[in-house]
């Protein structure tokens, strides 16, 4: 029987030879820019997807922040001098902006578990960028952190929160938070690339963005903290940005922040994407 | 016309060779089963000529488009499925098959209706609306296959598919790939077993530690290993030395250790009676007997002179 049966895949073998019906696959008629942002465009699509299928995720990013809220607006808060305005009108910013940070490391981690789950295969063998793997994921963290921003934003106004920017500040502030969170998923894109593994790419994020928003102005003013730490916390880039938002919520003084925020932004966006690009390639080819 | 064209490929990982001058042609509408052990370069291979690495050498052809200097073409003309599900956890089975399409650069009516059919084809339909996650092994698989088919690609490299599958699963599979055969697809399979290779594949290439060691039809190469094998365990190590003498042959394997004595049959009722009446005229007992079909262990020993456990030791050392 089994013979039998061989013999009749060979027969069939033959007779397709002369009539075989796998079709030519379609060339594109449209040019590689165009592919680059469809591809993009599918990738987005699937990245975004994953904020509400990866649940458990999802309510980590947003749970995380109210529970630090509610920590740092109750808990510590009376106890931390802020000169002039409320406990809560001050930390609702270094909030947001501490989120925006920790959620653009889902970006290393989604990267990461692209390249050890071998789906990158895949895409590497199609006609398509692959590259636009990280853009999908980096935009995702984007359509993220709007989510978790408008969530702590809510709970921040029952807290009493009450910020007095206008239309145009509430813009501003919407532009500085998404091009520092496009900025830190670049970063973050390019840890998840180097990590080893998908464990490793928790401790990594963990250890930039923990010291980069801790000594910042996020929780407390820079004028309480030591000398060297204060230098420090002064002229990094979170404090910028957490100071410009702030100012711009709380309506005092912007002074330089807003425009450095920008600049810093950019600037990592301007050196990052390269890199990220230039790893990729190599990660992915040998 | 040769679909698959690869003449004297190379590849190292830094002082490691791992592929070591391969030769192998794939006629259009016709497969070839690499078959090896682990380490032996099969995935390496796989890999090379679906443009994800690059040869050292070589001159490899697919659909007539070289690998090296037009990968975006290969990769328009082939189909891969690898060793661990190459599928999106999170998105559905429906979802995944979509996105794969897009990102073939398929128009978008002709995604859905391809996606369609695919479900039903690979009996998906139920699932299509499940999260991957939720899917078994079996479906995995089934759903990367079919993630691979999405643009009819008329050269499928499918490696090692069936791997960690239970039987169920793995008849669904052949089945499956029988369907693909039938359907004109030219088709290279790795595998670690025989009897795949021996049931799916027109032509069967041997490789052991980078190079291709014997090439042939199932029927040709088992042939040339022995059809059958006979084993017998003596009951007492006093009369193994007795008992080795009583048997002739090139395929004979003795294994003073475990008291076994083995060679190669044709599984007839005459041929194992000569066996038994052999070892009952001089009067040895065995403990047991069995009879067996060519394995992959008995090819590499034919072929190579060791096994393929030897090779697995040797890589993880």
């Amino acid at each position: 029987m089994e013979q039998a049966r061989k013999k009749k895949k060979f027969n069939h073998n033959f007779m397709k030879s002369q009539h075989h019906e796998t079709e030519t696959i379609t060339i594109n008629e449209h040019s590689q820019l165009y592919w680059l942002f469809s591809d993009s465009w599918v990738l987005i699509i699937r990245s975004m997807k994953h904020i509400f299928k990866n649940k458990d995720q999802f309510l980590g990013i947003t749970i995380q922040p109210i529970m630090f809220m509610l920590l740092f607006g109750y808990v510590f808060g009376g106890a931390i001098e802020t000169g002039g305005i409320s406990y809560i009108n001050f930390l609702v910013a270094g909030i947001l902006v501490q989120t925006a940070a920790f959620g653009a490391t889902t970006t290393s981690l989604s990267v990461a578990t692209d390249l050890k789950r071998g789906i990158i295969d895949r895409f590497k063998s199609l006609p398509m960028a692959s590259s636009a793997v990280m853009t999908g994921h980096v935009t995702a963290d984007l359509v993220r952190n709007i989510i978790s921003s408008i969530i702590m934003i809510v709970v921040a106004l029952f807290m009493g929160f009450r910020p007095v920017a206008s239309v145009i500040d509430w813009f501003l502030i919407l532009g500085i938070l998404l091009i520092f969170t496009f900025a830190f998923s670049w970063i973050s894109a390019i840890m998840g690339l180097i990590a080893k593994s998908v464990e490793a790419v928790q401790w990594m994020g963990f250890f930039i963005v923990f010291p980069l928003t801790f000594a910042s102005g996020a929780f407390v003013p820079t004028e309480s903290m030591p000398r060297i730490l204060k230098a420090f916390a002064e002229n990094q880039p979170v404090t910028h940005v957490i100071e410009a938002i702030r100012a711009l919520m709380v309506g005092t003084p912007t002074e330089n922040h807003v425009w450095l925020s920008f600049i810093w932004s950019l600037a990592i966006i301007v050196i990052s994407i390269p890199i990220a690009a230039k790893i990729f390639r190599s990660k992915t080819s040998q | 016309m040769d679909e698959i064209y690869v003449k004297n490929l190379t590849k190292s990982f830094k002082d490691l060779e791992v592929l070591t001058g391969i030769n192998l042609t794939v006629p259009k509408g016709t497969m070839l089963a690499l078959l090896g052990p682990n380490g032996a370069g099969k995935t390496t291979t796989i890999r090379i000529l679906s443009t994800l690495l690059k040869p050292d050498h070589g001159d490899i052809q697919i659909h007539g488009f070289d690998v090296r200097k037009e990968p975006e073409k290969v990769r328009r003309v082939i189909g891969l499925t690898g060793q661990f599900a190459a599928v999106d956890e999170f998105l559905t089975g429906r979802e995944n098959l979509h996105m794969m399409g897009r990102l073939y650069h398929l128009p978008k009516s002709k995604v859905q209706e391809k996606v369609k059919e695919l479900l039903i084809r690979f009996e998906l339909v139920d699932a299509a609306d499940r999260a991957v996650k939720t899917y078994s092994g079996g479906m995995r698989r089934r759903l990367d296959l079919a993630a691979s088919l999405i643009a009819t690609p008329p050269v499928i490299f499918l490696d090692e598919p069936t791997t960690g599958l239970d039987p169920r699963s793995r008849l669904t599979m052949w089945s499956i790939i029988e369907d693909l055969m039938d359907q004109g697809a030219t088709i290279l399979l790795t595998t670690q077993y025989l009897e795949e290779a021996d049931k799916l594949a027109d032509r069967i290439a041997v490789l052991d530690r980078g190079k291709i060691i014997a090439e042939g039809s199932a029927s040709e190469l088992k042939s040339r290993v022995g059809t059958e094998r006979i084993e017998l365990v003596i009951a007492s190590k006093s009369n193994f030395e007795k008992a080795k003498t009583l048997f002739t042959g090139k395929d004979l394997k003795v294994d003073i250790e475990n008291r076994t004595i083995s060679n190669s049959t044709d599984g007839s009722v005459h041929s194992i009676k000569a066996v038994l009446d052999t070892l009952h005229a001089a009067g040895i007992e065995i403990d047991a007997m069995s009879v067996h079909k060519p394995t992959l262990d008995d090819v590499f020993l034919h072929f190579t002179g060791h096994g393929t456990s030897e090779k697995k030791e040797e890589i993880q050392s």
